[in-house]
């Protein structure tokens, strides 16, 4: 009695914190402000490292600690103090510039959701159900970042987007059980690297343009007149 | 050669890597690109080895007949490219269009794209493979921006921000092949390598493995420039610097449709997942017909090479798609022959526009009246890449279209639709660059043979002889590759 009820515990938690993530998700896509949106990228980057810390716990793996460490130590605190380092100083437009406005955003959002679950939850006779669901949470995070980056206009957000999305994928990551350390920690690196060279192309965008809006951007067709 | 009692993998893996470290504190550009072109040889006779002794596959790395065959077209035409940007990066430096820092950045990064593009094709481990596409995909951003200019920069970041999309759809894909083998295979690291993992792949569930192809198709596809995914494989090709242009059609593209096809033979290996083939039949035809249209617009010369790019890989995706022997051949055949012409015409586009000053298709006419040499390797070139006889695209196009017509005369015809509508393009376009009056300026000797223009002769040259005669050995290994494939 007490081990399954022990079990049903390790099971919700994970649920709870993947959930979290996935709230942190739609708390992204209701920001307004500059500001507000990297607090919200900083929650998500805190319930992922909770749920990678909790699953290191019930899985006994040892190394999914070292994931969490480094989401909760670069995503949650240093990426977000950069971001907001390179807004004040570069003087950027505080305002989030929406092509689709941000009710009918939420409503996609949870229509992705559903998709989600639609398509994971059937698929995997053979897995355990803990990783079926959390994989079907993680697969609505990156669906979710996905549709961030579609909808919103300045560069930043592109960015939060594209990283949020990437928290889907180490969420989806750590949920599978023995999942070995090499992707983990390459996707750390990787999305370190991708922050470097993605602050660069801010600095220089900023530089050469004097604007951070992804519209400059599409008006590029290539073809030179 | 000296005969070093290592492994080869490890050899052909730790020389671009120690070149690279090399060449980033190098500050001369004429030291870094001799150092650039011995390394990139030294990796060629490095992979020669592999022809006979073939190393045992690792938990992490392997060597199977179907990637020697890529490693060896990538480590040549690695060198081919080596020895061409070192006159065309001289040049540049000359006109003061690169900054010395801006170049020692340059040929660093352009052996570590050698190097991850090998490592992608010999990684045995999931994941492994994916951190090198990763990984690669970064090496060509910085290359694409490498001008600074406006457009370069613009064409970096679409780049950058589509293939991190892509890359992130592919790794989920590898989880959701991860999750499928873990119940055959048991949990660890074997169960990421294809070694084990293509024995059992009757055991994996299949529905997962029809999701995860497609995150897989979409992610890598996107990297392979597949239509509706190519938005960023035109003005990567164009703003870039001309070798790299070479580089990313003639072998990334091939490391991306390499990884697609062997995830199409772990679900062909199943049986009871779905089919792959359809699929990949339809993008294959999508970009097959879109590229061929969007050849008639184009003005700037790079991009119009980019589109035939998309052209090109649609048709190799469109052959793996409907698979079997025949069919199979012809992928692997055009992989390799689209690779060997592609980057020849990209070291032709990068002296003409070098001698003309730019890249405008319409500022550009009757080059083989002012350079003879330059403009007849040009114009045959561009025969060679419209796939006309005698040259080995000729070869894979005709065994494809035969193949098809047999199997499923509907598509084949499709395919011969847009094989015509591209090749119509091409030919017009060739008329107005290389015959007419000469404009423009007309910089330097013009009716030498300049060394440069060697390795595009060497390729061409290649292609040539496989268009007429395949030795008979290589046409053995082609259909046994082929039949593996399934």
């Amino acid at each position: 009695m007490s081990a399954s009820l022990l079990n049903q515990i390790e099971y919700s938690a994970s649920h709870l914190f993947a959930a979290l993530v996935l709230l942190g998700s739609f708390a992204l896509i209701y920001q307004r402000r500059m500001v507000g949106m990297f607090n919200a990228f900083a929650f998500q980057a805190t319930a992922l490292a909770a749920a990678a810390a909790w699953e290191a716990y019930v899985q006994a793996a040892p190394h999914l600690y070292v994931t969490a460490g480094l989401t909760f130590v670069l995503k949650a605190v240093v990426i977000p103090l950069a971001l907001r380092r390179i807004v004040r100083k570069l003087d950027i437009h505080r305002s989030i510039e929406v092509v689709i406005g941000i009710g009918p955003t939420m409503l996609a959002g949870i229509a992705l959701v559903v998709l989600a679950t639609l398509l994971v939850l059937p698929v995997m006779p053979g897995v355990a159900a803990i990783a079926r669901e959390e994989l079907a949470l993680a697969l609505a995070v990156l669906l979710i970042g996905l549709l961030i980056m579609i909808t919103r206009r300045n560069a930043t957000s592109l960015v939060i987007g594209f990283m949020s999305m990437e928290n889907g994928l180490i969420l989806g990551v750590v949920g599978v059980a023995g999942m070995p350390l090499v992707v983990e920690v390459s996707i750390a690196l990787a999305v370190l690297v991708a922050f470097i060279i993605f602050g660069l192309f801010l600095i220089r965008i900023r530089e050469r343009f004097d604007s951070l809006d992804a519209h400059y951007l599409e008006s590029f067709r290539g073809e030179r007149r | 050669m000296i005969a070093i009692p290592t492994d080869p993998i490890a050899v052909i893996l730790g020389l671009p890597l120690i070149a690279a470290a090399a060449l980033a504190t190098m500050p001369s550009h004429r030291m870094s690109s001799r150092v650039n072109v011995l390394a990139a040889f030294a990796t060629l006779m490095a992979c020669l080895q592999l022809f006979w002794h073939r190393p045992e596959p690792t938990d992490l790395l392997f060597i199977d007949d179907f990637n020697v065959y890529l490693v060896m077209l990538t480590a040549f035409v690695g060198f081919t490219s080596s020895i061409f940007s070192a006159g065309y990066i001289a040049h540049e430096v000359e006109i003061g269009r690169l900054a010395p820092l801006y170049l020692r950045f340059y040929s660093a990064m352009f052996q570590l794209l050698q190097f991850s593009m090998l490592l992608a094709l010999v990684a045995n481990n999931l994941g492994v493979l994916w951190v090198a596409v990763e990984a690669a995909t970064l090496t060509t951003v910085v290359m694409v921006s490498l001008y600074r200019t406006r457009e370069a920069i613009e064409a970096a970041w679409k780049y950058f921000i589509l293939a991190s999309v892509g890359i992130s759809l592919a790794l989920f894909g590898t989880i959701l092949i991860y999750l499928a083998a873990q119940p055959a295979i048991g949990p660890g690291i074997a169960a990421m390598a294809w070694t084990e993992i293509m024995p059992r792949a009757n055991q994996m569930a299949p529905e997962l493995l029809n999701l995860a192809f497609v995150f897989l198709l979409v992610g890598y596809g996107t990297k392979v420039g597949l239509f509706p995914l190519h938005a960023w494989l035109p003005d990567a090709h164009s703003e870039g610097p001309t070798p790299i242009s070479a580089v990313l059609s003639g072998l990334l593209l091939n490391v991306a449709l390499y990884a697609v096809v062997r995830f199409k033979m772990l679900l062909a290996a199943n049986g009871e997942a779905l089919s792959p083939g359809p699929l990949m039949i339809a993008v294959g035809l999508a970009s097959l017909i879109f590229a061929a249209v969007m050849l008639y617009r184009r003005r700037d010369i790079k991009r119009m090479f980019a589109y035939s790019s998309i052209e090109h890989m649609g048709i190799a995706t469109f052959a793996f798609g409907m698979g079997g022997p025949l069919a199979n051949f012809a992928g692997l055949l055009h992989m390799g022959m689209h690779s060997l012409t592609k980057s020849a015409i990209f070291f032709t586009v990068g002296h003409i526009a070098q001698v003309k000053g730019t890249q405008r298709m319409d500022d550009i006419s009757g080059l083989t009246v002012s350079h003879p040499w330059l403009g007849w390797t040009f114009v045959i070139a561009v025969l060679a890449i419209s796939g006309l006889p005698p040259f080995g695209l000729f070869m894979s196009e005709f065994l494809l279209v035969t193949s098809s017509f047999a199997r499923a005369p509907a598509l084949a015809i499709l395919l011969v639709l847009g094989l015509l509508l591209g090749f119509a393009a091409m030919v017009m376009r060739v008329q107005s660059l290389a015959f007419g009056t000469p404009q423009g300026p007309t910089h330097g000797d013009t009716m030498r043979l300049k060394l440069s223009l060697i390795p595009i002769l060497v390729h061409l040259g290649l292609v040539l002889v496989a268009g007429l005669w395949l030795p008979a050995p290589l046409v053995a290994w082609f259909q046994a590759v082929a039949l593996m494939l399934g």
